[in-house]
């Protein structure tokens, strides 16, 4: 898979953009090239040069350190939400499948009003509550994607247990725990890393944006955020000052999420190269089963309201799974739940 | 379809009282007490006491979760516990701000996303569908307030087309000023949020291409543009409609942090600075109409879907 996904050009770029961040954030804890918090006085605004290599801002720290020192920010932000995401996630996936059916229907319906709530007034709400930090980005940003996770596992799910392979391991005596652990986990995990990439990406713009309204990263943290924070007040005597921790937040916000649709295409079996893989033409076996189990379960009418209303409109999250291609494509009956998002999430 | 709305028309009412009640139990959660917070420091315990039982915080949670919502209801947002001002009609106020800007920001990102997403499907083999693809990846990764420091410094430090901060005191007495300056506001959700429409619809106009009705009606007489046009669009408009549902709460959102940027008076900034004052009454009643605009958005766009899409209608509809 990892051979796979280098082979193609965006999978490569983000491979390196996403390693090359970890290793500066591991030097960054030994060294930075100046102090990056030492302000100079008589250093403001100076042009990029050996001594200052992005140059310095109006207090004369560093900019080049700077930045360097707040890749630890970015890193920590980014895993924390991926990782808040997973708990969350797995949890709400486990309760939605393993437990009573009115359990896991009351959990379909109260996952389809979550995941209409915007990551940013999440953080907002809990900034009101507990004053502003990175906690809070990491908190509701894991929050918001592992309610996503978990409804778009569903469908997964759904699809994957009834599936032709799953019903001949288990005729030729395969347990519940084997199904587990052979078929459902290898087959849903490429959609969980879709969404964890997605997750990392909107955990790094929600950063950006919450800093810059004052409720992110403390100031005595060095964080992408707060720069641009710091440099946006400047906007009328130097507009162009804030490029570089601007291009830093894109570069690694564009990385992880191409790194999502590389996996994405590296590991979807249903792909093939070219042009289908580029449109993400992955509809036409989407989640009709997903609609007919729902089916299976009584009331039609009913079915097909839920599978229609529960898919983008629900989603107060720009990275909801509002497939492209699942309405595209005339095959596609209906809209299932099932599909992946191959957008970030710009919400801060 | 009346059996859709009522239950599409259910679920936004659970939502609307999930969101409420989530809101709510939120803020009292409050570690420190609401009634010290307003009291401030220099006060004494009695002092304390009396604000308490002025602000109700004495009662029952459910209690005050019942007076909140009856009054929500009523159309009363109740009062601020800072400055002691009533809620609703400064969000009222404030909408008039919002609003304008969010759907100038929609026509924006549509005017950009769906014909450039189509023309980048339809060049797909050549240069310039591959660098429309790459430029709106770029966009889509910008943080937005980085996006709106370069409009203004392209724009208004630059070039002096546009103001470069704030809102007119007179409000929309003055509609050309007011609109002016909302415009690079509304370019900048416009551009992050038309990149990612962009995105959408370029995938959906190449999945249509290669459909087979769209072949044959090629194949029969048409001419490809025209075969795309008639036959292979209004489906890719419906994705792009189903994807608004999503993007127009983005678009609500992003005014938070881009009116803050622009110093526009409107419900985001609004909420900025009541958060930053924990003045629980207003942020409560803000984060409820925020919701609420952004479950109603993905209830009136659900049922426009539906009602426009065939493959969504009941046998016999």
């Amino acid at each position: 898979m990892i051979r796979r996904l280098l082979t193609r050009p965006t999978g490569c770029f983000a491979v390196i953009v996403l390693g090359l961040l970890v290793v500066l954030a591991a030097v960054s804890l030994v060294w930075t090239p100046q102090d990056p918090f030492r302000t100079d006085p008589f250093r403001q605004w100076a042009a990029p040069s050996p001594a200052h290599w992005f140059g310095t801002d109006a207090s004369g720290r560093d900019i080049a350190s700077y930045l360097l020192a707040g890749t630890r920010t970015t890193v920590l932000v980014a895993v924390g939400s991926g990782v808040v995401a997973s708990l969350v996630g797995m949890v709400l996936t486990a309760i939605g499948s393993l437990t009573t059916r009115w359990v896991r229907e009351g959990t379909a319906v109260l996952l389809d009003i979550l995941v209409a709530f915007p990551t940013l007034l999440t953080a907002m709400l809990l900034t009101a509550v507990f004053g502003g930090s990175l906690g809070i980005v990491v908190v509701s940003v894991g929050l918001s994607f592992g309610v996503t996770i978990a409804r778009v596992a569903r469908g997964e799910i759904r699809r994957i247990a009834r599936s032709d392979y799953v019903v001949a391991a288990r005729a030729s005596g395969v347990g519940p725990l084997g199904v587990l652990t052979r078929h459902l986990v290898p087959n849903a995990a490429p959609l969980f890393t879709v969404q964890l990439s997605l997750a990392m990406a909107t955990a790094v713009l929600a950063e950006a944006g919450l800093s810059y309204l004052g409720y992110g990263a403390g100031s005595d943290t060095a964080s992408w955020g707060n720069l641009l924070a710091d440099l946006q007040t400047y906007i009328g005597v130097h507009p162009w000052s804030a490029t570089w921790p601007g291009a830093a937040i894109a570069l690694v916000v564009a990385a992880l999420s191409l790194l999502g649709d590389a996996v994405r295409d590296a590991t979807d079996p249903r792909l093939t190269t070219g042009d289908r893989a580029a449109t993400g033409d992955r509809a036409a076996t989407g989640d009709r089963t997903a609609t007919g189990d729902r089916t299976a379960t009584g009331d039609r009418t009913a079915t097909g309201d839920r599978a229609t209303t529960a898919d983008p409109g629900a989603g107060g999250d720009p990275a909801a799974d509002a497939d492209p291609a699942a309405d595209a494509d005339p095959a596609a009956d209906r809209r299932g739940p099932g599909g992946t998002a191959t957008t970030p999430g710009v919400t801060a | 379809m009346t059996r859709f709305l009522v239950g599409r028309l259910l679920l936004l009412v659970v939502g609307l009282l999930v969101a409420s009640i989530i809101v709510f139990a939120t803020l009292r959660v409050l570690p420190g007490d609401v009634a010290q917070v307003v009291a401030g420091t220099q006060s004494t315990p009695a002092q304390v006491e009396q604000l308490r039982q002025q602000l109700g915080l004495d009662r029952p949670v459910v209690v005050q979760y019942l007076d909140w919502i009856g009054g929500v209801l009523r159309g009363d947002l109740g009062r601020s516990l800072v400055t002691n001002g009533a809620v609703g009609p400064e969000i009222a106020q404030k909408l008039a701000v919002t609003l304008p800007l969010a759907g100038m920001s929609l026509v924006a990102a549509l005017l950009l996303g769906v014909p450039l997403g189509v023309l980048a499907a339809v060049l797909r083999r050549r240069t310039g569908g591959a660098a429309i693809g790459f430029v709106a990846q770029a966009v889509a990764a910008v943080p937005v307030v980085w996006a709106g420091m370069l409009l203004i410094a392209l724009f208004a430090v630059t070039l002096h087309w546009l103001p470069t901060q704030g809102f007119p005191l007179d409000g929309w007495d003055d509609p050309a000023r007011a609109f002016s300056s909302l415009v690079l506001p509304a370019l900048t959700i416009g551009a992050v949020e038309g990149a990612v429409i962009l995105r959408f619809t370029r995938s959906a106009t190449l999945a249509v291409l290669d459909a087979d009705h769209v072949r044959t009606a090629a194949a029969i007489g048409l001419t490809r543009t025209r075969a795309l046009v008639r036959h292979g669009l209004p489906s890719v408009a419906l994705t792009v409609l189903a994807v608004l549902g999503v993007q127009i709460a983005g678009l609500l959102v992003g005014a938070v942090v881009v009116e803050q940027l622009f110093s526009l008076p409107g419900v985001g900034r609004m909420l900025v600075t009541d958060v930053g004052r924990r003045d629980v009454t207003k942020v409560q009643s803000e984060l409820l109409v925020l919701t609420g605009l952004v479950l109603l958005v993905g209830f009136a766009v659900d049922v426009v879907h539906r009602a426009l899409d065939p493959r969504q209608r009941e046998v016999g509809e």
